[in-house]
């Protein structure tokens, strides 16, 4: 079994397109997104366009609730008032760029998928099982706070998304947690591809994470076009996160420029 | 007589002796605070609501057993986060062994006033931090960007050697969060954040990070600003869904030398004792407290 699963789409419709097409490329049988298709980036309609023409099962991320029930914010769970600034302007221009059209379809996105495949149970969420907004950091998450999730989960694999930085771990007891980070923006890495996960059961280490270059100039053109903030356009430029800094844990956020 | 001193006076009690206040559902253990070096400290800030100090001896240091046992428990309810607290925690003879078991479990934050953390502290912590597997994060107190805005809260020449910390922990290539106490109008404003991170990037610091917080009324800021006098209760309404679910008390516990509290503003509330253990504690309550009105209605969060 080839599957392919992208997180945080943020509206990046260019690198979504560049990620279906590499993951096919590799030969994938079934493409999972798991939520947050708004936000950050320009034109929020196309990236839902995609998804729907395509037919991805999309599991619901705390941007497509708000936006598709018109709440009145993100929900994105930030606690300071800068990731809280940028997350208002962020969420303003989607909401103001999504059709109406399109909100019952993400009001009506379920909070989680499974599948079962190779004896494995796979569950989908955004955040986590318990939580649509619960970041789910490689180094605030112990293991046995994992081990518990994914028992109260029933799950063999819990893929997730929400922070925007991938990892995995296989658990003590062999259950797997992967958070498969985003397709919307690079990882505060430096880089300026994005990452999604691409899982091949033939492999001895079933999952890898992709790299994906794709058009991000033109991205960055059409944000700034939109008049989205300069900041937004310098991560898609350099690949260093400048704002939704401070939820950040203190070893993910020393890895960054900023 | 204070109800904060009757609390010293008395032994704490597992009752609640009053059942009004909205009602706070207990999700899951997500926090485990330690109150590791009980209330004493090296200073005695004005505005402590707590009131900790040199001589402040009425809730104990926890044993390194105490603190490991309730590691265990909060292990056992599938915890998140553990933070050590005080009084100042670095006054524990034991502090970098209960450390390392929190970090063999989870990630760690310790509050401090950074007034002990010399270059040997220092590099012990850096080295800590590169080594483990978890996040281990540091948050120090700092209650003004002068001696003059800090120093009358915090005691003589406590501005000087709380900034030499910070540019020690920078130099070591690390970046605690600095927390600052809304103790006066110049740091409520709103442009007090963005100030205060330029002149942490000023010092040399790097990543810089900062946590603003309102003061709590209670303990020995009762005398400063005459406690929750002039405010109304809470009444006995539900919250809001996003306030209620994100409150300390919904996913936190501390653990102390005397038992289980609702949170670390509390622990001299005798009727704030939930219990002996963990899962004594890990049940709804309702916010009877006067100082739960600052995490309500000012949006306090002890957490990072």
């Amino acid at each position: 079994m080839r599957a392919a699963f992208f997180g945080g789409i943020y509206n990046n419709y260019l690198a979504l397109g560049a990620a279906l097409q590499d993951a096919r490329r590799r030969g994938a049988e079934a493409i999972y997104c798991l939520g947050d298709i708004g936000g950050f980036g320009p034109c929020p309609d196309r990236s839902i366009e995609i998804l729907r023409s395509e037919n991805i099962p999309v599991v619901q991320g705390n941007y497509d609730d708000s936006v598709g029930n018109g709440r009145p914010d993100c929900g994105c769970g930030y606690t300071d008032p800068r990731d809280n600034h940028y997350a208002r302007i962020s969420y303003a221009h989607t909401v103001e760029g999504t059709s109406a059209a399109h909100l019952p379809w993400l009001a009506g996105l379920p909070p989680r998928r499974e599948v079962s495949w190779v004896a494995k149970r796979f569950i989908m969420v955004h955040g986590s099982p318990r939580q649509v907004n619960e970041f789910l950091w490689e180094t605030t998450s112990p293991d046995d706070f994992l081990e518990r999730l994914v028992l109260d989960a029933r799950a063999d694999v819990l893929l997730c998304t929400h922070t925007g930085i991938p990892w995995q771990r296989e658990l003590p007891s062999g259950r797997r947690v992967v958070n498969v980070g985003a397709l919307g923006r690079p990882a505060n890495d430096g880089r300026t591809e994005v990452w999604y996960a691409f899982y091949d059961s033939e492999r001895v280490q079933p999952f890898e994470f992709v790299p994906v270059a794709y058009d991000y100039r033109r991205l960055a053109r059409e944000m700034q076009r939109e008049k989205l903030p300069e900041e937004f356009v310098e991560t898609i430029l350099t690949g260093w996160w400048t704002t939704c800094l401070e939820i950040l844990p203190a070893k993910e956020r020393m890895r960054g420029r900023y | 007589m204070s109800e904060v001193v009757r609390a010293i006076e008395h032994e704490p009690t597992q009752e609640s002796s009053a059942v009004t206040g909205p009602r706070v559902n207990f999700r899951w253990l997500d926090t485990l605070w330690a109150q590791v070096t009980g209330t004493l400290c090296n200073i005695a800030c004005r505005h402590c609501f707590i009131t900790c100090g040199p001589k402040a001896h009425d809730i104990p240091l926890m044993t390194v057993e105490q603190v490991e046992d309730a590691l265990e428990q909060g292990r056992a309810l599938g915890m998140r986060q553990v933070y050590y607290t005080g009084g100042e925690p670095f006054l524990h003879p034991e502090i970098r062994r209960l450390a390392t078991s929190a970090l063999a479990l989870a990630p760690l934050t310790i509050v401090t006033n950074g007034l002990l953390l010399d270059d040997e502290t220092v590099k012990w912590i850096a080295e800590t931090f590169h080594q483990s597997r978890y996040s281990f994060d540091l948050r120090v107190s700092l209650d003004g960007m002068s001696h003059e805005q800090n120093d009358p809260v915090r005691g003589r020449g406590t501005f000087a050697n709380i900034i030499a910390a910070i540019q020690r922990l920078s130099t070591a290539g690390l970046s605690p969060v600095v927390t600052v106490v809304e103790h006066e109008e110049g740091l409520a404003a709103v442009d007090a954040r963005t100030r205060f991170l330029v002149f942490l990037r000023e010092l040399g610091v790097r990543q810089p990070r900062v946590k603003f917080l309102p003061l709590l009324r209670i303990g020995r800021e009762e005398r400063r600003t005459h406690g929750y006098k002039n405010t109304r209760p809470l009444g006995t309404e539900e919250l809001l869904p996003d306030v209620e679910s994100t409150l300390l008390c919904a996913t936190g516990r501390i653990a102390t030398a005397q038992g289980i509290y609702t949170c670390p503003i509390l622990i001299k509330y005798p009727s704030a004792r939930l219990g002996g253990s963990l899962a004594e504690g890990a049940h709804d309550i309702r916010l009877e407290w006067d100082a739960c009105q600052t995490c309500v209605l000012e949006g306090l969060r002890c957490n990072t």
